[in-house]
Formats: structure tokens, C-alpha cells, sequence
């Protein structure tokens, strides 16, 4: 497969992996941003092949993890309706809200249904004219200009018993959050390469400058990564902090300019609570209020204010990259994804599941 | 007091439509036998099921396996097969896998009401044709009909019945450090086919299904004299679950090489766009092998000169520890862990 | 995040931008991919897609350069890549 197999290439990434432990001479902890970085790394062990002290800890960039638990409930208790037909992408639905997930939902009875593309919605819409269909929109900025379009298919199309239930959120004001916290160990950024496709790096410039820390924005494959950490390690060891862009035969300086366009038509910034992190200040979307008859919390009245219940469960600070799975005395114990104890085992990007998945709960003998 | 709307009468006898399953149909009278005498028994044309009894008297000498199995696939007809040969091939392979020569299957059909008699025929004439291909007779049988909404249109459980040819037992209990695992052919296809089915993902490239039946290398394999271990089809949980399986079982461990698993590149690029592991994804016509390291290329030769295993390929070894631990070489060298999932694997945009 | 995959565009239909279609092989499986964010997009392009949009078109030359220079990594990287 062209543009992948030439990035899992065993001998590159190898290459690349020997610059790296030539480059560096003292520790370094790095984050990479996104869960699809996690994923990999995890998968090929690249963690493995960089030398000792380099660490990589590991952001909250898994949507899916972050969305509060009262959009996971108001997402269930609109599908328990009889009219209601809710579209979701899979994703979401094994995500424990405060009592089960949209699968149980389902197998209660509920019409849950997988999509695709959100214009599967649309459609979907168009062809049950007398139900109610509900899409519930959520990912970071590399989702949100399709999740944007179909808002606006919907408004151009008049599409009336089509509604979003959103709960977008945007990568930079929790990279701020992170590097504010007291105790942040954070010292250079891998920046999530589809969220940078779509909106530019531009808005990493003043970041990088306000907290003095490198941030290469990078891809997904093993290349990808191996090279986004060598660039990144080079800034450290020189003492610089900037954006660069490894990632650039996708990524544009000023990102997707259509795409953002249908963003700042159909959704405005908001307030936005992450699971496991809090609230963080205009780091969400909403729709706009030009696009107010489409919001199902509006059309439906669905109004939840639950607590989470405290469990041992520490995907908030694994989420932050202040621990890392194997650190929770639950892990692989107590908390498995057949029996998870909280959303960073569950989603196919947390963390949790990544190491429960390709590490097992024991070691490996190193190549 | 019920209003004059509420009251209604209703006749016990049934009007019969030609076109769909009536719960008549399920009811032991006229209308159940008029069903197997017009549709199941020609199709199966076997001497045994024109006795019309309760059951099949057959003789088989020696050690017998005995196996069955369940179908529930949605849809029920998809690229490359349907219900009927998932049934019959599900069943075959289990009985190849216990190193015997599948011989006589039963079937149980749970049928919905309303279920269109065509789509019926259709299922049956599908099994008759992998029965004829597997060299296995359909023997005996049994129809129930359910309300409507209670079944997915049909249900079959086919149960087994196959003569041992293996002179050692295959399980994983057989199995020993130093064995070479060995791959029957390209994975994933069964399982995309099926799902894109059913979930329309808009593929215009149509991936069919790999069901098949593979008794056929297997017994050459048997017959050939190969010290073969342990055998597992790959169905649900694909290749990762059977590994893990026969690994815990056996108390022992096993180590994969991805390089070295065909994977078939448009399996690859469905795989990639919906964020599957192929290691993950059922087959309805693949085997692993697992087999004496010093028979290893004998064993290869003899499945690669069969059309259903052309691409059979080692891909792993067996070791003694860590305990039921199966790890795979990625592209980059580094070992990772394989487990089973938790639940089917769903599509992610993520 | 977020899964996006590359592709070639096999053929184009469609006038208006914010619903022309592209038929888009992913190295064996072809489907009909959403161009609105990919106006620039043409017949043998790369596209990379998420939820059935091209989100980008792949810069080619771009890759080759930086595939090019791995292969010698005792050589900095010159691409003026780095802003403050």
C-alpha cells in the first residue's frame, strides 16, 4: 500500500532509531499527543528500539477517552426513544457512561447504528422520514469539517428530523492545560499530524514559545514517529524550541483552508469538559447558533448532571501522561477491556488498552 | 367491557401462503412434511433420509468424532457464500480438524415465519453443493418454525460425524517445543465479506468469502505420514484466538512473524480502512498446522499442492515459555503481544 | 487522531464542491470518497481520508525528499521546516 508500507520499512525506522540514540545525552520525556501515535508505538515497540532514558509519555489525543461521561448518558437516553434512530461511529460505543454503554443500549432495544462517514447519517435521515435520526458528533479537529457538513448538508438539503449531539474538542488549549499543570515532566511535543492536516501548525507557534518546548508535528507510521522524536530530540539538544513539521507531505503550514471554512460556519468554540482532566476553557465545538435547530440537546431536552463514581480507576492521570498504564495496580488485574474500569481500556486508542493489548500483562524478551 | 374494534374472530385452520414459512410449517402435520418432502429431502437425496424415520442407523468402524456447530451469520447470503455452506464447510472442517474424514452431518433448521420458501431453497441447494464438494451426506434432520422476529430469518446447527485416520491424537495437548506452525493461506477475507455485507461500506471492490471445506489437505497431510500436533480452523476470533487457544491449552508458548502471514493486498486495504487487525478476523476455509519441525517442509509441499491451501506458509514456532504467551515480529523486529479481543472487532475512525 | 488513509483518485464526478465525488483506490479496495475539502484534488492524485473525506492531497515530491534523506541521516535536514 503506497504511503504506508515505505514508512513500516524494518531498516529506515532502524536507521533512524541509531540517530536517534546518536543525538542524545541526557534523559528527555517526550508526549505524543494523539491515541493513533500510542497505537503504533505500542504496536511496532518503538519505544523499544529508543534508548534508555528517552521516554515517551502518552496525551489525551484519544477523543473517544476525553468525551464527558454526561454526552456518553445523553447519547443513551435519547436512543432509548422510540422515534429516535442514533448514528454513531463505533467508537463510541463500548464507552461506559455512568450505567452501561450505547451497546447495551442497543441490545435493549434501542436503534443504534454504525456509520462511517457522518453523511451515512444524512441518508439515513433521508430514507426514515418519520424517525428521528440523532448523530452523535465527536473528535478533535480532524473529524469536526465532516461532522461540520453534515450539519450543512442537512440545512441546504432541509433535512428536518436531523439533529447532532456534539461534544467536539480541540487539541491546543489542553496542550496548554497540560504544560500549566504544576508538575508537568512534559519537555517536547509530537503533535498529532491529521489534526494538524486539517488546521495548520500555526497555532503551535506561540505554545512552543510561551512554554520553551520543541513540537514536531507528526504522522502515524513507524517512520513517521521515529523521525518526529529524532527532530524533536535535536531541538532539546540544541537548546531550541519551535514547530517543524515532519509530517509534511500531508500537512500544510496553514492547514486545510476548506475545511476549516465549513468549522467556523457550522460550529463555534466552546467550553468543554475532558474526561479524566476537567474543564478547560473554549476547548470544544459546539454548532453555531445559525445551526441551533439542529442540536439535539436542544430538540430533545435532555439535561444530565451526573458525577462520575470514584473508582480506582487512573485514566485521568494517564490521560495527562503523568503515569503510564502499567503503573495502575488494576491493570490487567482488576481492570481488563472485558471488564474495564474506565474509558482508556475501553477505546481501541487509550492507552490502557494499547498496552493491555499488544504488551500483554507480561514481558516480552527484547529483540 | 371490550369495545366492538376488540373483538375478533380467528379460524385455526391455516390458510396456507405458497410464497413464505408458516408456523405450520413447524407443526409435525401436513404442512411440515409437504416442506421436507418438496425442498430438504430431494435436495439432500440421501437414502437414509427416504426411510422418513427418527433418526439415521450408519456403520462406522473405528474411532469416530463427533462435533457441531451453530450458524447465525447475518446476512445470510454474502460474496462468496451463504448459511448452507457456512454450515456444512463449518462442520466438515471441524471434524478435519479432529483428524478424521468428515462422513455424515445432521441439520437443524430454525426457520422464522414469514422467511420467503426461495431463500429456503436457495440454502438448501447451497448445502447440497458443499455436502457434494466435502464428501459428506446429509443424513438426517429436523425444521422447527418460530414467530416472526424470533430468529434472523433461518438458523441451522449442523452436528458431525467423521472416522479418526490420525494414528496419534491432534489437540493441543500434542503439541511440543520446537513445532512449526503453519498457515493454511491468506486470511481476512471471510470476515470482511460478511461484515461489508451487512454493514455496507460502500466497497465497489467485493471481497468474497474463503469458505471452503479443507478436509482434503488435511487427510493428505495425515496420509503423507506428517507428525501433525494439533490442527485449529480459524473462524471466530481469527488466527490470534487460535493460537492463544492452542497455546494455553498446551501450557506452552508461540511465536508469530508477520512478514511471514499472507494477507491477500485488497484484505489489507479494507483491513487499514476500518482499522482491523486481519490476526483478528474470521475464515471460514483456513487452518493452522502445527507440526513436527523436522516434517515442516514436507507438510508445506504437500498443502500448497491443494487449491484451498496454495498459500500455505510457516509462520511461527512453539517454544517453552512464557507460558501460554503468544507474541508476533513486527515490521520493525520488536515483539508484541497477541491476545484474543473481548468482542468482534468494530470499525474505527479513530 | 484519528484513522486517515491514503489513496489514488481513480476518476472525478461532480460539479459542485461541496459534493464532488472521487473514486479513490486504497491499493485494492476502491470507494467513492467525499472531495469538498480536496478541491484541488485531480485524476492520480494521493488523497488522504478520514470518514469519507480527503482531508489532503498528498505533496509527493514532499515525501520522496524526506524518504530521499532518511536514507543518509548523517546529513541535517534542510527544509526550513522549523518556526518560531
Amino acid at each position: 500500500m503506497k504511503f504506508r508500507d515505505e514508512y513500516r520499512d524494518g531498516a529506515t525506522a532502524r536507521r533512524i532509531a541509531d540517530a536517534i540514540g546518536r543525538t542524545v545525552t541526557r534523559p528527555w520525556t517526550l508526549m505524543e499527543v494523539c491515541g493513533g501515535q500510542t497505537h503504533a508505538i505500542m504496536r511496532f515497540g518503538i519505544d523499544e528500539l529508543l534508548p534508555p532514558g528517552l521516554t515517551l509519555v502518552h496525551g489525551p489525543g484519544c477523543p473517544v477517552c476525553v468525551t464527558p461521561v454526561e454526552y456518553i448518558d445523553k447519547a443513551i437516553e435519547i436512543a432509548a426513544r422510540p422515534e429516535v434512530i442514533l448514528c454513531s461511529f463505533a467508537d463510541m460505543l463500548r464507552v461506559p457512561g455512568t450505567d452501561g454503554d450505547l451497546f447495551a443500549a442497543k441490545s435493549r432495544g434501542a436503534d443504534v447504528r454504525i456509520i462511517y462517514s457522518p453523511l451515512d447519517a444524512i441518508a439515513i435521515a433521508q430514507a426514515e422520514q418519520t424517525r428521528q435520526v440523532v448523530f452523535f458528533a465527536v473528535g478533535f479537529e480532524t473529524t469536526a469539517p465532516a461532522n461540520a457538513m453534515a450539519a450543512y448538508r442537512a440545512r441546504c438539503d432541509g433535512v428536518k428530523n436531523f439533529s447532532m449531539l456534539v461534544s467536539h474538542v480541540l487539541v491546543p488549549p489542553a496542550m496548554c492545560a497540560l504544560l500549566e499543570a504544576p508538575g508537568n515532566r512534559v519537555q517536547g511535543f509530537l503533535a498529532a499530524g491529521h489534526v494538524c492536516t486539517v488546521m495548520g501548525i500555526r497555532q503551535y507557534e506561540p505554545i512552543a514559545e510561551r512554554f520553551a518546548v520543541p513540537i514536531v508535528v507528526t504522522g502515524f507510521e513507524p517512520v513517521d514517529i521515529l523521525q518526529g522524536v529524532l527532530m524533536c530530540v535535536q531541538q532539546l539538544e540544541e537548546g531550541r524550541a519551535v514547530v517543524e513539521n515532519q509530517y509534511s507531505r500531508s500537512v500544510r503550514p496553514d492547514g486545510n483552508l476548506p475545511a476549516q471554512e465549513i468549522m467556523r460556519e457550522v460550529f463555534q468554540v466552546t467550553p468543554r469538559r475532558w474526561r479524566g482532566i476537567g474543564d478547560i476553557a473554549e476547548s470544544g465545538l459546539g454548532l453555531a447558533e445559525a445551526y441551533g435547530d439542529f442540536d439535539a440537546e436542544r430538540r430533545f431536552g435532555v439535561v444530565i448532571a451526573r458525577e462520575e463514581k470514584v473508582t480506582e480507576c487512573i485514566s485521568g492521570p494517564v490521560l495527562r501522561g503523568e503515569c503510564k498504564p502499567t503503573d495502575c495496580p488494576a491493570f490487567g488485574v482488576r481492570c481488563t477491556p472485558e471488564r474495564p474500569l474506565g474509558v482508556t481500556m475501553v477505546s481501541s486508542e487509550g492507552a490502557c488498552a494499547a498496552y493491555y493489548r499488544y504488551r500483554g500483562t507480561q514481558r516480552l524478551g527484547r529483540v | 367491557m371490550t369495545s366492538a374494534d376488540d373483538f375478533n374472530l380467528s379460524c385455526p385452520a391455516p390458510a396456507m401462503d405458497r410464497d413464505t414459512v408458516q408456523l405450520a410449517h413447524g407443526g409435525g402435520g401436513r404442512a411440515m412434511k409437504q416442506l421436507i418432502d418438496s425442498i430438504i429431502r430431494p435436495a439432500f437425496a440421501d437414502p437414509e433420509l427416504d426411510h422418513c424415520h427418527d433418526g439415521a442407523v450408519l456403520e462406522i468402524e473405528g474411532t469416530v468424532a463427533f462435533t457441531t456447530d451453530s450458524y447465525v451469520v447475518r446476512p445470510l447470503f454474502f460474496p462468496g457464500g451463504d448459511i448452507g455452506t457456512l454450515a456444512v464447510n463449518g462442520t466438515v472442517n471441524d471434524l478435519a480438524m479432529c483428524g478424521a474424514r468428515p462422513l455424515y452431518l445432521s441439520v437443524g433448521f430454525i426457520l422464522e415465519e414469514g422467511l420467503p420458501i426461495g431463500t429456503l431453497r436457495q440454502v438448501v441447494n447451497s448445502m447440497r453443493k458443499s455436502a457434494i464438494a466435502a464428501g459428506v451426506r446429509l443424513v438426517t434432520g429436523d425444521t422447527k418454525v418460530v414467530d416472526r422476529g424470533k430468529a434472523d430469518g433461518i438458523f441451522v446447527n449442523t452436528a458431525g460425524i467423521g472416522r479418526i485416520i490420525a494414528p496419534t491424537p491432534i489437540r493441543p495437548g500434542s503439541v511440543r517445543s520446537g513445532d512449526v506452525v503453519i498457515l493454511s493461506g491468506d486470511i481476512g477475507r471471510h470476515g470482511i465479506a460478511v461484515m461489508a455485507a451487512r454493514e455496507g461500506f460502500g466497497f465497489e471492490t467485493v471481497i468474497e468469502s474463503d469458505c471452503a471445506p479443507v478436509a482434503a489437505p488435511v487427510l493428505a497431510l495425515i496420509e503423507a505420514g506428517i507428525a501433525v500436533r494439533c490442527l485449529r480452523d480459524l473462524t471466530r476470533g481469527g488466527l490470534a484466538s487460535a493460537v492463544v487457544e492452542i497455546a494455553e491449552t498446551a501450557g506452552l508458548a508461540i511465536t508469530l512473524d508477520e512478514a511471514s502471514i499472507p494477507v491477500r493486498e485488497d484484505v489489507v486495504a479494507a483491513c487499514e480502512l476500518l482499522g482491523f487487525d486481519p490476526l483478528h478476523v474470521p475464515n471460514e476455509g483456513r487452518f493452522a498446522a502445527f507440526v513436527a519441525p523436522e516434517d515442516a517442509g514436507r507438510a508445506l509441499a504437500i498443502l500448497r499442492g491443494h487449491c484451498v491451501s496454495e498459500s500455505a506458509a510457516i509462520i511461527g514456532h512453539v517454544s517453552a515459555g512464557p507460558l501460554g504467551q503468544v507474541a508476533c515480529r513486527g515490521a520493525l523486529g520488536v515483539l508484541r503481544a497477541v491476545d484474543m479481543l473481548s468482542g468482534e472487532q468494530l470499525p474505527r475512525i479513530c | 487522531m484519528c484513522l486517515a488513509v491514503p489513496g489514488r483518485i481513480l476518476s472525478v464526478c461532480g460539479d459542485d464542491p461541496m459534493t464532488r465525488l472521487g473514486r479513490v483506490d486504497f491499493g485494492g479496495i476502491i470507494k467513492e470518497i467525499n472531495l469538498a475539502f480536496a478541491p484541488e484534488a485531480c485524476i492520480g492524485d494521493y488523497v488522504l481520508v478520514h470518514a469519507g473525506f480527503a482531508i489532503a492531497v498528498i505533496d509527493v515530491a514532499e515525501a520522496d525528499r524526506i524518504l530521499t534523506h532518511l536514507q543518509d541521516l548523517t546529513e541535517p535536514l534542510d527544509d526550513g521546516g522549523g518556526t518560531a
